[in-house]
């Protein structure tokens, strides 16, 4: 089995909780290796990092180089080229940078690359198994994995369970010396805040959401509806902000908001990933949606099949009457 | 500005229910229907109004069959200048490496600017631009919510966590993938389809596009098993019965669980 590095995302010196995770699913693709970490920075912080990740990697390979401080992917996918060794199986989560990073460190490290992974199942010979979601996660499916000359897999983020494993006192490695200077033809400017909108979905602790089943901007009514009936707000998914009907103040998910309600009410929601990834402090969610099949209802406490456009009047209506 | 846009055809989750055949090995395929992947319109759409801006031409090109002809008519009918097709036998089962590989090849035989994909397509996988960008060392960005062109090079900024925008310069040329909400594409009636019904899609095959065998099953290194459906987890209570009863019992837990009072 080659050898598994776990790349660590992080930021203002702590590890992302993604850490833990590559860690846990480094174990699944080899139980018998202690995988490292590999961390670029530059400076205290990449120090910090580095320095925390000792209790739960073997060895944490250390590359620091002022081009670095900002993780730009093209300038860390050099800095891995020239580091890492032939051959090796790279771990790395399926964010906003993983995605951005990891397509071409398979293609330079010409190894196989497998994106957005929920389970892996072990390794046959050179062949790794493993399970991905397809169609906004509607259905799975078994992916097979030649990794006689290496691979990249990114790992979804919150699919694999932290181990509770004793610390393993790694060492850090430093590698900065290995990597010259560094050049992108893609430089980070700034980082922009989001606009902060009318009302601030994550201070209510009932949220109406609406997905893709909304239809119709005219049919967000229904929902602000039954919202001010519930004394609620009115949240949404990607989808709906997609087509300009609600403020993406009002979105839902890794790329929009984070709420802890303590009932959401998802409308015409299929639920991947991504917006599931926004609803946190376990809510009691509902979910309502004309697709029996759709995988919201896998999450849910409870679940209703059958079309928001019908529904949530009714609904609405007999709260009123109440 | 001579943009490349790199379009798929997928089937539309939004008008199919995806379910397992039969078997239990694959999804059902009889009465899928297909559309253009969601991210490339509004890739193709970034593409038109870059253009509109600044001069230049669209061009569309998709991997596949003759099937496949119908999204470049479509992309071509919001504006496109040009469609390709890139079609051979020895192009099946490539995997995302093996799609980039041809793409590479194809973009090698002409000099575009800017090559545009969507973010992802059905499959979620989000590979074959960066893999694309790599194979051709341009610079590359993901998740990309709007550009602004400069000389020689772009202003970006990407979708990262939280609602967060990262701003970005980028020298041309470049591989940009195209988060969905950038814009708003242009509605396609079907009288626009029927004027580009008959406009020529040249088709370029392995040997044209200078390809050993490797791009297609062959050179796989990643390949799909079968679909399966994930066990339930712990599920939803589904509430069934007669709307009233339904909006009765949901009344109830609500109120239990802290939603009204």
């Amino acid at each position: 089995m080659p050898r598994i590095f776990a790349y660590i995302v992080h930021q203002n010196g702590v590890a992302d909780d993604s850490a833990a995770e590559l860690a846990a699913a480094a174990r699944k693709v080899d139980a018998g290796q202690s995988p490292a970490a590999v961390v670029t920075g530059w400076g205290a912080e990449c120090d910090a990092v580095c320095e925390s990740l000792r209790a739960s990697f073997g060895e944490v390979w250390k590359i620091a180089n002022e081009s670095l401080a900002y993780p730009n992917a093209e300038l860390v996918r050099k800095a891995l080229v020239s580091v890492l060794p032939a051959g090796c199986i790279v771990l790395a989560p399926h964010s906003h940078f993983g995605t951005d990073l990891s397509p071409g460190l398979s293609i330079k490290l010409n190894a196989a690359y497998v994106p957005d992974v929920v389970d892996i199942e072990g390794a046959d010979g050179a062949a790794l198994r493993l399970v991905r979601q397809e169609f906004g996660g509607q259905v799975s499916a078994h992916v097979r994995c030649d990794i006689s000359s290496g691979a990249v897999v990114t790992i979804r983020p919150g699919a694999f369970k932290p181990l509770e494993t004793a610390p393993a006192g790694g060492v850090v490695v430093d590698k900065s010396s290995t990597v010259g200077a560094l050049t992108a033809g893609r430089r980070y400017l700034e980082t922009i805040a989001p606009e902060t909108g009318d009302v601030d979905i994550t201070k209510y602790p009932v949220l109406v959401s609406i997905g893709r089943g909304i239809q119709e901007q005219e049919n967000v009514a229904i929902a602000q509806d039954l919202a001010d009936a519930l004394g609620a707000a009115v949240s949404c998914s990607r989808p709906v902000v997609d087509a300009k009907w609600m403020e993406k103040s009002r979105q839902v998910g890794s790329s929009g908001q984070t709420v802890k309600p303590k009932v959401y009410l998802a409308c015409g929601i299929s639920g991947s990933f991504q917006h599931l990834a926004g609803i946190k402090g376990n809510p009691f969610i509902v979910a309502i949606n004309k697709n029996p099949k759709a995988p919201i209802f896998r999450v849910a406490d409870v679940g209703i099949a059958a079309d928001i456009l019908e529904f949530l009047p009714e609904l609405t209506a007999k709260i009123r009457e109440r | 500005m001579e943009i490349l846009v790199c379009t798929r055809r997928v089937p539309d989750t939004s008008e199919n229910e995806i379910e397992m055949n039969g078997a239990g090995n694959d999804i059902e395929r009889d009465d899928l229907v297909y559309s253009v992947n969601e991210a490339d319109n509004y890739a193709v759409e970034e593409a038109l109004e870059i253009v509109e801006r600044t001069g230049g031409i669209v061009t569309v090109v998709t991997v596949g069959g003759e099937d496949d002809e119908e999204i470049l008519r479509r992309e071509m009918a919001m504006g496109a200048k040009n469609g390709v097709l890139l079609s051979d036998d020895a192009f099946s089962g490539a995997d995302g490496k093996g799609i980039a590989t041809i793409l590479a090849a194809f973009v090698k035989k002409g000099h575009y600017d800017l090559i545009l994909t969507g973010v992802q397509a059905e499959d979620g996988a989000a590979q074959v631009g960066g893999m694309l960008a790599a194979m051709l060392d341009y610079p590359f960005a993901s998740l990309v919510n709007s550009i602004e062109v400069a000389p020689g090079k772009l202003k970006i900024a990407r979708e990262i966590e939280g609602g967060n925008k990262e701003i970005n310069e980028i020298d041309l040329p470049c591989v940009l993938s195209i988060q969905t909400g950038i814009n708003e594409p242009r509605y396609v009636g079907m009288r626009g389809i029927r004027q580009v019904a008959s406009v020529p899609i040249p088709t370029f095959g392995a040997v044209e596009l200078g390809l050993n065998g490797n791009a297609g099953a062959a050179g796989a290194k990643v390949r799909r098993v079968d679909y399966f459906t994930a066990p339930e987890g712990k599920g939803a209570e589904m509430l069934e019965g007669s709307t009233e009863a339904i909006v009765d019992s949901l009344i109830e837990l609500l109120k239990a669980k802290g939603g009204l009072n």
